[in-house]
């Protein structure tokens, strides 16, 4: 049930409740098609990471999502052995040998030590192990550049080997979404393997429809003001400009109160919602008459 | 798909990499393997398959709009203003011009470096220094390397002694078949801060810029990875990759034609403000050693640049300025600039001459 067309790819994503634009939902039919990574820039907020869950949920696959972070290694991001409980069977086995009064067969044993059940698989195993699959790679930029060059190995060949138990490959390469907030820039190796997309903040109709199908106990009037509301605050030149889950959060925040359409009062009141530092609250209420 | 087809795509990426995007081989194989998936029939889907493989970085887009309007006859769809700033390497670029041609000409004197101790050269300003003097002080700019100081990171590495390490303890246990054997230790890993320099090329940095810039230079070379480098003038340009060239010459034509604004005026503020949006907040300057060189000569208002100088030094780890004027004798902070910067700095420095560099050098690797 793999999407034939961008089109159809995007009424798929709609189905499951995300919006994509045409740009997007090509880049997502061609990496489904040419098999090739998806790498997707864009400012805070705007959607990269539900993209990649709802690419999951719209084609069927598993989703398995790898997290980055300085410092992150191979034993974090591929596998690890459960040692506490290598040593539980160890000690299980020599109990039970004891008695029953013979002597544990000693290669056996340290054969059964490197079974698969003892190894914890991480997300970058579970993804080959899942098939079919989404991995979405998180912030890749916030890994150390040592991981990109073992990440880069790992999604050419979709197969891992490990010494103890031999290679693992999956039996169809999982559908790789890679973001990044470009704190760092990311090797040009690792690029040029993907394909490239930036994501741009929705329009006034694509951000009221997605305010729409993401709460649909809202009111029409309250979507259309909110949206309308945000799109001028990013044009204002503030230290975050508030993304689609802003937008989303802020509308939830003004229903839970109650309101059915945007008035300055309770604009004010919610403001934190959407505007995460001081100057930019008062940035928006100097300029902004409408909220006022 | 048509050998004919495939000569237009192969042309049209030939054209965008004149236009200064990376397009590759492998970029251009992958182009034409999307458009054949694609079945083209929209004028939206070339460009698509286009843009998603041949384009790798946000930059890139706005030239790729160009192109392709410029080679397929404007037929790019409309979709909202980028938010991403254009492109400059595509502007008009401005010639390099000797940045010492002027003042050095009264000192052009072969005989006197001769003469002269190494010790008084260190010590001359590099704003007044002839044609031999400089040759030698570029040589010995890149010879320094400066590096930031180490912090504890997130990875573990074997020691003698510190906390206990659990998997290598357990795996020390397992070789023994479960018995317990010595415990293994290990501490934090150190990791070098990122260093971030942010280099004023306006017109009254003009007879400082090559020497900085080589400076700048020698940094990248040091640690590429770990090093940012960005002028600063009326716009903010990123010149990082222009100097991981090895050879200084070349990489100070690269860099000079990447900067679009040498020895123009001064917009501080908002250059600075370009580059905390753009890459400082975003992690760039976060916990890094950021120096700014700068004679703190502002054109707008002084308080938009202390805003942005605060947010600056919430950001980074320590703020070191350098400001060539401040080896001077008598020198106050009395530029507008300056004076608002002056609370938010960490450390305020010289850098005039080669020794005030070697200083600078000892306050990087202190930070």
């Amino acid at each position: 049930m793999i999407p034939a067309t961008p089109a159809a790819l995007a009424d798929a994503l709609a189905g499951v409740g995300y919006l994509a634009d045409d740009g997007l939902a090509t880049a997502g039919h061609l990496a489904i098609k040419l098999g090739r990574p998806l790498f997707l820039e864009g400012d805070a907020g705007v959607g990269k990471t539900a993209f990649a869950q709802a690419l999951a949920s719209a084609t069927g696959a598993h989703f398995v999502r790898l997290q980055c972070y300085e410092g992150l290694d191979a034993a974090q991001a591929l596998y690890d052995w459960d040692f506490p409980r290598q040593i539980l069977h160890l000690r299980t086995v020599e109990a039970a040998a004891a008695a029953a009064g013979d002597k544990p067969d000693t290669a056996a044993l340290e054969a059964s030590l490197y079974d698969r059940r003892f190894l914890i698989a991480r997300p970058l195993l579970q993804a080959l192990e899942l098939s079919p699959c989404v991995l979405l790679v998180d912030e890749i930029d916030r890994a150390d550049d040592e991981f990109e060059a073992f990440l880069l190995e790992i999604l050419a060949d979709a197969a891992i080997t490990i010494p103890e138990l031999g290679r693992i490959a999956a039996p169809t390469p999982p559908l790789t979404v890679l973001t990044s907030n470009r704190t760092r820039e990311v090797h040009d190796a690792l690029k040029r393997r993907c394909l490239y997309h930036w994501v741009e903040h929705p329009s006034f109709a694509q951000e009221v429809a997605i305010i729409r199908s993401r709460l649909p106990e809202v009111t029409e009037r309250l979507a259309a003001d909110v949206a309308g509301a945000v799109q001028r605050m990013r044009q204002l030149d503030l230290i975050k400009a508030p993304g689609v889950a802003e937008a989303l959060d802020w509308t939830s925040a003004l229903a839970a109160l109650g309101a059915r359409e945007l008035d300055p009062d309770l604009a004010a009141a919610t403001l934190g919602a959407v505007l995460k530092y001081r100057e930019d609250g008062e940035r928006v209420k100097a300029a902004a008459p409408w909220l006022a | 798909m048509s050998t004919d087809l495939t000569s237009v795509l192969v042309g049209f990426a030939r054209t965008l990499r004149n236009a200064g995007v990376q397009a590759t081989g492998e970029r251009v194989e992958a182009m034409v393997a999307a458009v054949a998936a694609l079945d083209v029939t929209r004028p939206e889907d070339a460009y698509w398959a286009g843009r998603l493989t041949l384009c790798g970085e946000p930059d890139d887009l706005p030239v790729y709009d160009a192109a392709f309007a410029a080679y397929f006859g404007g037929r790019a769809p409309a979709r909202p203003p980028a938010s991403v700033p254009a492109r400059r390497r595509g502007a008009a670029l401005f010639a390099q011009d000797d940045p010492d041609g002027g003042a050095a000409g009264s000192r052009d004197d072969d005989l006197a470096v001769a003469a002269s101790p190494a010790e008084v050269l260190r010590r001359r300003d590099l704003a007044v220094l002839s044609a031999a003097e400089r040759d030698e002080v570029r040589r010995l700019v890149a010879l320094l390397a400066p590096a930031t100081a180490a912090r504890p990171s997130r990875r573990h590495r074997p020691a003698g002694a510190g906390a206990v390490d659990p998997p290598r303890t357990v795996r020390r246990m397992l070789r023994h078949l479960g018995e317990p054997a010595r415990l293994a230790r290990r501490e934090r890993r150190d990791k070098p801060r990122r260093l971030v320099l942010l280099l004023d090329v306006s017109g009254s940095m003009a007879p400082y810029a090559d020497s900085l810039l080589r400076f700048a230079h020698a940094a990248v070379r040091r640690r590429p990875a770990r090093t940012e480098a960005f002028t600063l003038g009326t716009r903010l340009t990123r010149v990082t990759r222009a100097l991981r060239h090895r050879d200084p010459d070349g990489a100070l034509r690269a860099a000079g034609e990447a900067i679009p604004d040498w020895h123009g005026g001064t917009r501080l503020a908002d250059s600075l403000k370009a580059f905390l949006d753009r890459w400082g907040q975003r992690g760039t300057a976060r916990g890094a050693v950021v120096v700014l060189f700068s004679d703190g000569w502002e054109r707008g208002d002084p308080a938009l640049l202390a805003a942005q100088m605060a947010r600056l030094s919430r950001l980074a780890h320590r703020v070191v300025w350098v400001n060539p004027h401040r080896g001077k004798p008598g020198y106050e902070p009395l530029v507008a600039g300056m004076a608002a910067a002056l609370p938010y700095l960490d450390d305020f420095v010289a850098g005039h001459s080669l020794a005030a560099l070697e200083d600078l050098v000892g306050v990087i690797s202190r930070s």
